[in-house]
């Protein structure tokens, strides 16, 4: 039988979907997927976080283990952290400016499981206020990546898109009013995914959308009752 | 209006032929019908990437780079200098330019992935030498890269574009394919004929595994780049010949699929074969920093 690709399109979204997706990104070396990729899952966790984080614990897995240090993979996620694209030449000293900024961390090695991409990490993550984050995410190749998990929920966010993340209690209708309330602010959902971990536990959505998420959106959906936290993630540079 | 969206080579091919177009100008109107910005910002977006490119060019001749595991230094300068004995000029001045990019990328210096930082020389130089040859404005260049990255964008889709997942093959390979097609198309083919180029390219890079020395993008990456940039202008020379790939161009991108599945994951960017681990491959591995060492 001859090899079936993995049709990206299959499953609904292409990962390189863009021309800039290939040709792309202006980036400082060594790699795409270990510096460029490793540099936007920070700046993911960041914004998650929503800041900069006092303590990060950064989980390192597969080829990210093995060959993450030649590849500045340690430097450009703390660099994400720290809120650096992955063409800002600050990159290289992320360290120095680390620690600077008052941001303490650790590296180790881990096993998220067989059939996660080689190029992961999870981030566990303290800001200055107390939130807390455990993400984790995995850099596909040429700087694309995907958040595959947050707060322990299977997600699939590509940073492509504006995102709204919420956490909420799952109870009918709460969905149909967040999704309400973007119709009625125009914005257009590209894609969207709820996850539970089961019956009447907390249940987590994400919204990725065509267009920029107004600015009073995250209030708006952390007013609605059951609605036990909202972020918004910006797309990605 | 159309979304002028391709899944694969034949669809690609299908497009531009039927409204009688370049594979780069679908390429370019398939990113304006994605809606987040007009033709002439995604077009200055591209000249921007053409300009980074030529930058890191010109930097890379200029002084040798200090690269992160020092297994690198000057190759980029010495080719340029050197008066070529066995191919012309341009072909030299070409591999000196993939030497230049890729030494810049190993040294945490600003390049632009095509489609990723360890293949980053082969593009830029060889649609740099095809520019030279054919006396073909910027603007014509930055056409080539909307072509390169249509192509790019189908082997990403269909198979990979990530060393860790395929091996060298799905970076160096899927570079040369990408500006042997681009090259092609710069030189007046049409769209099946730009697609052969790929493809015979793509299909002389199958096989190709990722062991980079210390697990530094350096050897044997910086010097592959060079010689796959050349690789790239022939693969786009035969087909403007006339010689075609026998195996079409999606087959062979689900032959890369398919053989980096099969490839071990020791030749996959994990350092824990072939090149990596020769003799001196393991004495450069003995005194490489770990990564879970590193805290504050």
């Amino acid at each position: 039988m001859p090899f079936e690709s993995r049709r990206a399109y299959d499953v609904g979204m292409a990962p390189y979907d863009s021309v800039f997706s290939i040709i792309g990104p202006i980036m400082v070396g060594p790699s795409s997927s270990h510096t460029a990729g490793a540099a936007r899952l920070g700046g993911l966790a960041r914004a998650l976080l929503g800041g900069t984080p006092v303590r990060a614990e950064l989980g390192l897995h597969g080829s990210f283990a093995e060959t993450g240090a030649g590849h500045g993979t340690d430097r450009a996620l703390i660099a994400g952290l720290l809120g650096f694209s992955s063409g800002d030449d600050r990159l290289k000293d992320a360290f120095e400016h680390a620690r600077e900024g008052g941001l303490s961390w650790s590296f180790s090695t881990v096993n998220l499981g067989q059939d996660i991409h080689p190029c992961s990490a999870r981030f566990v993550l303290r800001a200055a206020d107390g939130e807390t984050l455990d993400m984790v995410g995995s850099s596909l190749g040429g700087g694309a990546v995907r958040i595959t998990s947050i707060q322990g929920y299977d997600v699939d966010i590509s940073g492509d898109y504006p995102t709204l993340v919420t956490v909420h209690e799952d109870r009918p209708g709460l969905v149909r009013e967040v999704t309400g309330l973007l119709a009625r602010l125009g914005v257009n959902i590209a894609f969207m995914r709820v996850a539970r971990r089961h019956r009447g536990a907390h249940a987590f959505m994400t919204l990725e959308s065509d267009q920029e998420l107004p600015e009073n959106l995250v209030a708006e959906v952390r007013a609605m009752p059951g609605v036990l936290s909202a972020r918004a993630l910006p797309r990605l540079a | 209006m159309t979304s002028y969206r391709f899944e694969s080579m034949a669809d690609l091919v299908a497009l531009a032929e039927a409204e009688q177009l370049t594979l780069g100008e679908v390429a370019l109107r398939h990113e304006v019908a994605m809606g987040h910005h007009d033709r002439e910002t995604i077009l200055e977006a591209m000249r921007e990437r053409w300009a980074t490119m030529r930058r890191s060019m010109e930097m890379g001749l200029e002084a040798p780079q200090k690269t992160m595991g020092g297994l690198s230094h000057g190759a980029g300068q010495l080719m340029a200098t050197h008066r070529p004995l066995l191919v012309d000029g341009i072909a030299v001045q070409v591999m000196a330019r993939a030497l230049a990019v890729n030494e810049c990328s190993a040294a945490m210096r600003r390049i632009v992935a095509a489609p990723t930082a360890g293949s980053s020389g082969i593009l830029p130089a060889a649609l740099w030498g095809a520019q030279q040859r054919l006396g073909c404005p910027d603007e014509g260049v930055v056409m080539a890269l909307f072509t390169a990255a249509a192509l790019g964008m189908v082997m990403a889709n269909r198979a990979t574009i990530s060393g860790a997942q395929a091996g060298c093959m799905a970076e160096v390979g899927v570079s040369a394919a990408m500006a042997a097609g681009a090259m092609a198309e710069m030189a007046g083919a049409p769209p099946d004929v730009a697609v052969h180029a790929m493809a015979l390219a793509l299909k002389n890079t199958l096989g190709l595994v990722c062991d980079p020395i210390g697990g530094y993008v350096e050897v044997p990456c910086i010097k592959r780049n060079a010689i796959f940039a050349i690789h790239a202008t022939s693969a786009a020379e035969m087909a403007l010949a006339g010689i075609r790939s026998f195996v079409p161009a999606d087959q062979v991108i689900s032959a890369m699929g398919e053989i980096g599945e099969a490839m071990p994951k020791k030749l996959k960017e994990t350092s824990q074969g072939g090149l990596a681990t020769t003799l001196i491959g393991l004495e450069v591995m003995a005194r490489r920093p770990r990564v879970d060492e590193s805290r504050a």
